[in-house]
């Protein structure tokens, strides 16, 4: 077997951590708050539409849903998954582009080659 | 090696070469696979190109010779030219970025295997009588109206050597991000490393398509599904889109690692580093990007409407302008250097006239208007065997001779290795050269037969002659093969004298561990830059030498695929026979044991000792003086 080597943290590095660990968790809290409070705007305007408040129709109400959803998957990854600390360059540029073709592919297919 | 060198009977021997993970045994597995189906394909295009000697031959039946076209575009494309690429990724871009192996070594035996067993499924459809005929792209409409088993051999074959395929690819990119040695920064990969990283990264975009579109191509032909039937409400165009989708990146997918190979060519045998280093990554990276975003220009004829054809026809030539920057900078890493003209760089400078020759043709192409003209005549069968044979082919055969002694260590015959370039190079262009004018003479391409007196006869027995001088050339190289193994002499680390990069600072072939110690990368052309400075070990260490962690093998890869090979029949046969249901249950099943089995069972590898290493070190030592 190798040998296994311990590094001990000098007191610095140690409240640097604590100090990152309760940042990361302030701010997942805060994001954890901002979604749920996003799901409940969502669930309103649905329950708004379907009783007929007046402004609440279906050209505003699914175009907005879109956006929130948009915004949730996006505080979901770079919150929730950690895509928002270092080292996630290669991860990012992999979805990106995957989700750039996605997007791009069924686009051209609705706007110029209509199957 | 005196760790690895143990004699051993023919059984261990053939245990060994089943189970291995290490990333070495299988690029040369997939190197032999690669080559067996590059044979086979190979004697089907001597089948076509005999049954078009004359005009109303009758060498072969009309259906055969669907059948033959069909496999060979197949077989050429997935089961000889990617796995033989792959074969070359696997046994040198590990050494290249200094890696001990690929980072997943079970998923790399998987893939190979996957491959194995899809081509043989493919092939076995000769045996049955039964075989793919609705051409290579197997366009729905043809393919689902085709009698017999033929398409569902193509389908379920496909399927399982595509999933290996996926499988290669993201174990390449995981590698090369993640197990670069200290000090080897994205800008001092090797442009074989470069090509591979992109190429693998076009396969994991554009693989899942190919699957979901013979999933679906399944389904239709053998579970009464209808997604390409239009009078049950299916789309036939979807396919020909699906196909192209994968299809379009897949022809970069080849080219591109047969680029990054030239690339390391022209800079050893010009003796110069790389012209345009940087401009060659971006060129690379552009060229993966573009490649997809112009898969409808192979649809032009499909009536897709003029905004359409028009944007993917500027899109299709703008991948001219990455293209020429390579071109541009070969000639340049050329220009000014130490040539030595040796097989591989023979190669090499063949291949720069003939694939210009190639994308040239396609940028015509690319213009939709003219395309309307050269559609579906041998104009465009000449194009993409200029591209394919003129880029990959010859890519491929300097590769062979240029990294041979690294991979076995043994040289080939250098004379006769200018024999196969001669013979091949000359066949090559006497082929396909006048298949340009057949086309623009009428001549349609994928016809069984033509008729006398319609000014063919000459140009086609010129192209027959071409495809013999081809097949001597490829014999001309199985006998040099034959040869160097059979003499048997072992070369040193750096053969050719000039290696730049790190593969070439390491024994031939390496030990299994590679690296006694992980090498430190100080720049560009790793091994070039020890040269210059006059380093003694031609490789800076950047760690003392300690314990290897190395892998077990495992013969759980092959029981997999098998698995899905047996599944693949059950599929086929389970409309017409009471058994077929059953087989693919019990294929299934057999694959998932076995991937249960992987998941419980923990490999936790073993150690090769420091002691073993130094003992090795010494052996090499005293064996070189």
């Amino acid at each position: 077997m190798s040998e296994v080597q311990m590094i001990k943290r000098s007191p610095a590095e140690q409240s640097l951590s604590q100090r990152r660990a309760k940042e990361s968790m302030r701010s997942q809290i805060a994001m954890f708050a901002l979604m749920i409070f996003l799901t409940l705007v969502s669930f309103s305007m649905v329950f708004a539409h379907l009783n007929d408040v007046a402004g609440f129709s279906k050209f505003f109400v699914i175009p907005t849903l879109f956006l929130f959803a948009a915004v949730q998957v996006g505080l979901q990854l770079y919150y929730f998954m950690h895509m928002n600390e270092k080292g996630h360059g290669v991860p990012q540029m992999f979805m990106f582009t995957g989700a750039m073709l996605g997007f791009l592919i069924p686009l051209t297919f609705v706007t110029i080659v209509w199957w | 090696m005196s760790s690895v060198a143990q004699k051993s009977g023919f059984g261990a021997t053939l245990w060994d070469w089943l189970t291995t993970v290490d990333h070495k045994k299988i690029g040369i597995l997939y190197l032999l696979g690669g080559l067996f189906f590059f044979v086979l394909g190979g004697i089907e295009a001597m089948i076509i190109r005999l049954q078009l000697i004359t005009p109303n031959n009758d060498l072969v039946s009309a259906g055969l010779f669907n059948d033959l076209i069909t496999m060979h575009g197949t077989t050429m494309i997935f089961l000889a030219a990617m796995p033989i690429l792959f074969g070359f990724m696997n046994a040198i871009m590990p050494l290249q970025i200094g890696a001990r192996d690929v980072a997943f070594p079970f998923i790399n035996s998987l893939g190979f295997w996957m491959f194995a067993f899809g081509g043989l499924f493919l092939n076995i459809s000769w045996l049955f009588g039964e075989v793919p005929d609705a051409g290579w792209t197997s366009y729905a409409s043809l393919s689902l109206h085709s009698p017999g088993h033929g398409v569902d051999f193509y389908a379920i074959g496909l399927q399982i050597a595509g999933g290996g395929t996926l499988m290669a690819g993201i174990n390449f990119l995981v590698t090369i991000i993640n197990m670069r040695a200290p000090g080897m920064t994205y800008m001092r990969m090797p442009l074989f490393t470069w090509t591979t990283f992109v190429a693998s990264a076009m396969i994991l975009f554009a693989f899942p398509p190919l699957t979901v579109g013979l999933f679906f191509l399944t389904f239709d032909r053998m579970f009464s599904g209808n997604f390409f039937d239009h009078t049950m409400g299916g789309n036939t165009i979807i396919w020909e889109h699906i196909f192209w989708i994968f299809g379009h990146p897949e022809v970069y997918i080849l080219i591109l690692p047969a680029f990054g190979i030239f690339s390391e060519v022209f800079s050893v045998f010009a003796r110069k580093r790389l012209f345009g280093y940087t401009a060659m990554v971006f060129a690379t990276v552009l060229i993966g990007f573009l490649g997809f975003m112009v898969w409808a220009h192979h649809m032009f004829t499909v009536g897709l409407g003029p905004t359409a054809n028009a944007i993917f026809a500027v899109a299709t030539m703008a991948i001219a302008v990455p293209t020429g920057v390579k071109i541009f900078n070969w000639l340049l890493t050329i220009w000014g250097g130490s040539i030595k003209v040796t097989t591989p760089m023979l190669y090499a400078l063949g291949f720069i006239p003939s694939f210009v020759m190639g994308g040239v043709t396609g940028v015509m192409q690319g213009a939709a208007p003219l395309d309307y003209q050269l559609h579906d005549s041998y104009f465009i069968v000449a194009h993409f065997h200029y591209v394919i044979v003129g880029g990959v082919v010859l890519a491929i055969f300097a590769g062979l001779h240029y990294w041979w002694p690294k991979m076995f260590g043994t040289m080939l015959n250098e004379f006769l290795g200018k024999i196969t370039f001669v013979f091949f190079f000359i066949g090559f262009h006497l082929t396909f050269l006048i298949q340009h004018w057949l086309g623009f003479w009428g001549m349609p391409r994928r016809v069984w037969t033509f008729m006398d007196g319609q000014g063919w006869n000459l140009a086609n027995f010129i192209s027959t002659i071409g495809a013999l001088l081809m097949a001597i050339g490829f014999t001309v190289m199985v006998i040099n093969i034959i040869m160097t193994t059979v003499k048997n002499e072992r070369v040193g680390n750096d053969p050719w004298g000039d290696g730049r990069t790190l593969e070439w600072a390491i024994p031939s072939p390496p030990p299994f561990y590679n690296f006694p110690a992980t090498p430190l990368i100080r720049g560009l052309d790793t091994l070039w830059v020890e040269k210059m400075e006059g380093s003694k070990e031609m490789i800076t260490p950047a760690e003392p030498i300690t314990d290897i962690h190395m892998p077990h093998g495992s013969i759980i890869p092959m029981l997999m695929s098998l698995g899905l090979f047996i599944a693949g029949f059950g599929a086929m046969f389970h409309q017409e026979t009471s058994w077929g249901l059953g087989v693919l249950i019990f294929g299934l099943a057999f694959t998932f044991v076995t991937m249960a089995t992987r998941s419980v069972k923990d490999d936790l590898g073993y150690y090769v000792t420091k002691e073993q290493i130094l003992q090795d070190q010494e052996n090499l030592k005293r064996g070189r003086n």
